[in-house]
């Protein structure tokens, strides 16, 4: 019995053997090939890390990404400050953060004639505000969103919509929520206040008009919500329209089937614009480069209109060319196409479109002080 | 007259605890005393020893909003949670078998094998306008109520985290009680609910207490709740703390109101425990 059990047993235990051994004989090589892995860190809002963008280009490139996520410009400024110089070889800021990272010194010059300055879709892009400094090239645009009026479609007509004043709509009272961060905000009800394209830059005056106006919609509100939060309240219903946001969440929320959509009301609307910088300091800056080049490039930016955490829109020609041929449906839910009633582009073009900024009169803490006053009120 | 030994043995066994607590609770809590003196410059703390950031956040109105709110949350809390516990607590320490028991504690126990976050996401599904709780109140002509984002949200996901915990420590409180005085009581002529307020109540009072404490302890210094169910609808003070580190990275601001929530607790522990050690006055 026992030397019948050990005829059964042997083979096996050859092949473990043959397997250990060939594990062993062939470990150094495996190493070496893990080892050729080029390494890049990338401090970035959620989803740019993510394995829908990267991970193609990481297959074709042996590199591999390794994402630090942060939640707001300030955020990723500490991020910054408190890592000692070159662990970021990859950042992605909003575009209203590229000067101070600048004038801090935490990013490196870029060479223009390696990006598609000529193909870019409008001409603000191509010199866009704190990008450059001193005819040097700090940062790459890479994509951007509108925000506006965010509402349930069941609750909102398209109509109602197309201005600031539903959010005050009695109906909505309790089903007003707020993305929580006062920047967008109360961008939006500067906005509403007609301060136009000087939204951010408020004398006392128009600054305490301001506040008169937002603490004027707080009997409206129902809550003030993270990115989940956000994402969660519109789904289910509880909120029925949404300061603070736009397709960024709405879009996501829409592909699923939830009946909510956003739109930029006639008093306008404020663009998120994000963008590419190289770490100062990075020993990949080459690595880095060639990444920017395959996301500036039309399949990199179909990955990034389609990017599963939160959309954005083509900043580029050929980008935009190449999103409508792989994916029409996508380019026609965000209205990336010449002609559509709110093309981001044309909306542009008409003046309806203010770039998102921090406020020129008052510091961000003034504002964020209000902010807290506003949610205990 | 005793002599104390100095035990080497014993002292090498305490000693992890003594430097875990010294690494890792009393060294942050020193320097988080010492960062409320920081300053912030270009997102960066610097060393400084100044009162500005005390001075700031304590004569900011919204700062004693939150502060009172958070408190008579956390208190509410505690007392509707130490009221409900209490009879299950009962039930399980004198109703029921001792195997019975066990298993009761398990299940108490097993809510917390899955995060936190995870539960309280999951009460979007319950107390939604769409969701079960008004579908069952649909059937007999209520509602719809409003239950997300308002204050009742954040109490039950106060007692989400709580309760749990609270009819355990109160189980053991209970259980742990001499059985011989309650059937003295009786034997007396001692009336149930009698029992329960003269004799039950004063031999578990540590207990209770320390329930009651813990359950404080967690609302006061739980975000996840009144962020997710209570839509931040007035915010409480770890949400304050949150916004504050947001805009222009202030953590020394944040700071001083983690300091002011420490002080608090350390206060609120003291008073309790003075309450559940005090020995009656003999008549």
């Amino acid at each position: 019995m026992n030397d019948k059990k050990s005829q059964l047993m042997s083979p096996a235990r050859r092949k473990v053997l043959k397997a250990t051994g060939a594990a062993i004989i062939s470990a150094p090589y495996i190493s070496r090939s893990w080892a050729s892995v080029t390494e890049i860190n990338m401090l970035a809002w959620y989803g740019h890390g993510e394995p829908d963008v990267v991970a193609e280009y990481e297959a074709a490139n042996n590199v591999k990404f390794k994402p630090k996520y942060y939640a707001g410009g300030d955020n990723m400024l500490a991020l910054i400050a408190q890592s000692p110089p070159g662990t970021y070889d990859l950042i992605l800021s909003d575009a209203e953060f590229v000067q101070q990272l600048n004038a801090a010194g935490y990013i490196e010059e870029m060479n223009a004639a390696d990006y598609p300055f000529d193909d870019m879709l409008h001409e603000d892009f191509t010199k866009f505000p704190g990008h450059w400094k001193d005819d040097k090239l700090f940062s790459m645009m890479l994509r951007g969103g509108h925000l506006g009026v965010s509402y349930n479609t069941t609750a909102v007509t398209a109509e109602e919509a197309s201005s600031y004043q539903c959010f005050w709509k009695p109906e909505l009272k309790g089903k007003v929520g707020h993305f929580d961060w006062h920047l967008p905000n109360l961008g939006m009800m500067s906005l509403y206040d007609g301060n136009g394209a000087s939204l951010w830059d408020l004398d006392d005056d128009k600054w305490k008009k301001l506040q008169e106006t937002t603490t004027s919609l707080r009997p409206q509100v129902g809550g003030f919500f993270d990115y989940g939060g956000t994402f969660n309240s519109l789904k289910n219903g509880e909120m029925l329209a949404m300061c603070g946001i736009g397709d960024w969440i709405t879009g996501v929320l829409e592909k699923d089937g939830a009946p909510v959509a956003s739109v930029i009301p006639k008093e306008g609307g404020i663009q998120f614009t994000e963008s590419y910088s190289i770490g100062k300091g990075s020993e990949k800056a080459d690595e880095v480069k060639k990444f920017i080049q395959y996301m500036m490039s039309p399949e990199g930016q179909v990955k990034s209109a389609q990017m599963a955490a939160y959309p954005g829109f083509c900043v580029t020609k050929a980008g935009r060319a190449k999103l409508q041929e792989v994916d029409k449906q996508e380019a026609m839910r965000s209205h990336q196409i010449e002609g559509m009633a709110n093309d981001p582009i044309a909306l542009i073009n008409e003046g309806r479109i203010h770039y998102r900024d921090i406020p020129q009169q008052q510091t961000l803490e003034d504002w964020n002080d209000y902010w807290s006053e506003y949610k205990n009120a | 007259m005793a002599r104390t030994n100095f035990s080497g043995f014993a002292t090498t066994w305490r000693m992890p605890i003594i430097v875990w607590q010294v690494l890792f609770f009393l060294g942050p809590l020193l320097f988080m005393i010492a960062m409320s003196f920081f300053l912030v410059k270009n997102y960066r703390m610097v060393e400084a020893f100044e009162l500005k950031n005390w001075e700031k956040m304590l004569t900011r109105g919204y700062f004693w909003d939150s502060y009172i709110l958070t408190f008579w949350l956390a208190s509410l809390t505690t007392a509707v949670t130490s009221l409900l516990a209490f009879p299950a607590s009962f039930a399980l320490a004198f109703k029921v078998s001792p195997s019975v028991r066990r298993w009761a504690l398990f299940f108490l126990i097993i809510p917390f094998f899955t995060s936190y976050l995870v539960r309280i996401f999951s009460w979007y599904v319950i107390l939604a306008e769409s969701g079960v709780v008004n579908a069952l109140l649909a059937h007999i002509g209520l509602g719809p109520y409003t239950m997300l984002n308002t204050k009742f949200g954040t109490l039950v996901g106060y007692m989400t985290l709580t309760l749990p915990l609270v009819v355990v420590l109160q189980t053991f409180a209970l259980a742990n009680i001499d059985r011989n005085l309650v059937q003295a009581a009786h034997n007396l002529g001692c009336s149930p609910a009698r029992a329960i307020y003269a004799v039950i109540v004063p031999l578990a009072k540590t207990g209770l207490i320390v329930a009651a404490l813990f359950c404080f302890i967690l609302s006061f210094g739980d975000f996840v709740s009144p962020y997710y169910l209570g839509g931040s609808k007035p915010p409480t003070l770890p949400i304050l703390i949150i916004d504050t580190t947001k805009s222009g990275q202030q953590w020394p601001r944040a700071a001083v109101v983690a300091v002011v929530m420490m002080l608090t607790l350390i206060s609120i522990a003291f008073a309790a425990l003075a309450l559940a050690y005090r020995k009656r006055a003999s008549r």
